[in-house]
């Protein structure tokens, strides 16, 4: 069970090269099975890249989005396995109490923000909701639950005989307070994070810059690494990371954040053309 | 792993921060909160109470009407909410945790989650003078 990322930049797309390092899509990661199972978190501008190196043998491939934000779907139309008639896309995400998911996802994929209607897309498509699902998906048990991030917003807990990944982008569980609850069942997307392997966590913020930006939905990367801590989850890759900030200001927040809460976990920041191995917490290709 | 929906972990941030008194329930009508307005009303702090099943804080506080009769536990607001999912409203007396008896005026209304499911009800309530 390999976690390859396409995208790791949050809000806005930042090509240039002070984003070279840790790259400058917006959110797209994909997980991919010993089995050949083929999931993709999100659908931000990464996504692009990641369908030319399916395999033309691949014949479905599922999309798990986590929001309809822009950063998070902006790719979808230039996800190529829609235009293959030969391909089963199956695409998973939130609907709203007076929205399904397909509406939702019109509101983009047509003019004028978009030349080609959904209903044109020659893929054999399915379009689940993905508000609280669990799923059996190739190798993989999908399960996902709301968290706290404006709008209809959901983490994804992912399981294989080789390990669990869960997927949150774009969460903030601290809203409101100083610090997190003490009882963990009061904690936002704690069901999302409980004990996986590999927690693929939004850190937007520096602790300060999150101080101004309470109730926008994101964490600091200290806030990532105490859910970490309170999820009892083996590995945290801090994600979604903010458009203003380029490689070496990163690079010292994670060096800040580690030194101050000294994680008794391994922390490996997402860095777009990184693969990472789920069992062994290693990093097996890097392919900028 | 027992964990709460996300509305109801929401309304709960809501509610410690609001200086409006709330009393939060669970589908099942278990307690699982009030915040700090409210502890001063109901005469003990959460922390000492802790969660309590509807049997029990349905009863605990003695409700009465305005004869000094015993209001009934399917005839308070927040029950009322639970079984119909619509608001109710009420005034009532209450003896207090603190000995006190206190006139309180109740609106209970339900939270309906994204799914369209029950995820919990609130009861907002003021002291009012008798």
């Amino acid at each position: 069970m390999k976690v390859r990322f396409w995208g790791t930049r949050g809000s806005l797309a930042t090509p240039g090269n002070e984003t070279l390092r840790y790259g400058g899509n917006t959110s797209c990661a994909q997980i991919v099975g010993d089995e050949g199972t083929v999931l993709v978190l999100d659908a931000g501008t990464g996504i692009r890249e990641m369908t030319k190196t399916f395999s033309p043998k691949l014949r479905r491939v599922d999309v798990l989005l986590s929001h309809l934000h822009m950063d998070h779907i902006q790719g979808l139309g230039f996800f190529y396995a829609l235009y293959n008639p030969d391909m089963e896309v199956h695409i998973w995400g939130p609907a709203t109490p007076t929205l399904d998911l397909r509406s939702r996802l019109m509101r983009y994929l047509s003019p004028p923000l978009f030349p080609v209607h959904l209903r044109d897309l020659p893929c054999n498509l399915h379009i689940h909701d993905g508000s609280r699902m669990e799923a059996e998906i190739g190798e993989f048990k999908v399960s996902s639950w709301q968290v706290c991030h404006p709008g209809s917003t959901v983490g994804y807990r992912i399981e294989g005989a080789q390990g669990s990944v869960a997927y949150m982008p774009d969460h903030e569980p601290v809203l409101g307070g100083v610090r997190f609850m003490a009882d963990r069942e009061w904690i936002s997307g704690i069901s999302v994070a409980d004990g996986v392997d590999m927690l693929i966590h939004d850190s937007q913020y520096t602790d300060e810059e999150y101080a101004n930006r309470i109730g926008w939905g994101h964490s600091s990367m200290k806030q990532a690494m105490e859910f970490t801590r309170i999820a009892q989850a083996k590995l945290l890759v801090p994600f979604h990371y903010d458009p203003t900030h380029k490689d070496d200001e990163l690079e010292t927040m994670l060096f800040e954040a580690v030194a101050e809460a000294k994680p008794g976990f391994p922390v490996i920041p997402a860095k777009e053309g990184d693969t990472i191995d789920v069992a062994t917490q290693k990093i097996v290709e890097n392919s900028p | 792993m027992m964990h709460r929906d996300i509305e109801l972990i929401l309304m709960r941030q809501l509610a410690s921060s609001l200086a409006s008194a709330i009393f939060l329930v669970d589908p099942l009508g278990t307690l699982v909160f009030y915040n700090e307005h409210a502890e001063t009303i109901l005469g003990r702090r959460y922390e000492e109470t802790g969660p309590m099943p509807v049997e029990l804080w349905s009863t605990m506080f003695h409700p009465l009407d305005d004869r000094g009769k015993p209001v009934l536990p399917e005839a308070l607001p927040l029950v009322k909410v639970l079984k119909t999912n619509k608001p109710a409203t009420k005034k009532f007396w209450i003896r207090a945790l603190d000995g006190v008896k206190r006139k309180i005026e109740v609106t209970a209304f339900p939270l309906i989650g994204q799914n369209q499911k029950l995820v919990g009800a609130v009861s907002m309530f003021t002291e009012v003078t008798a």
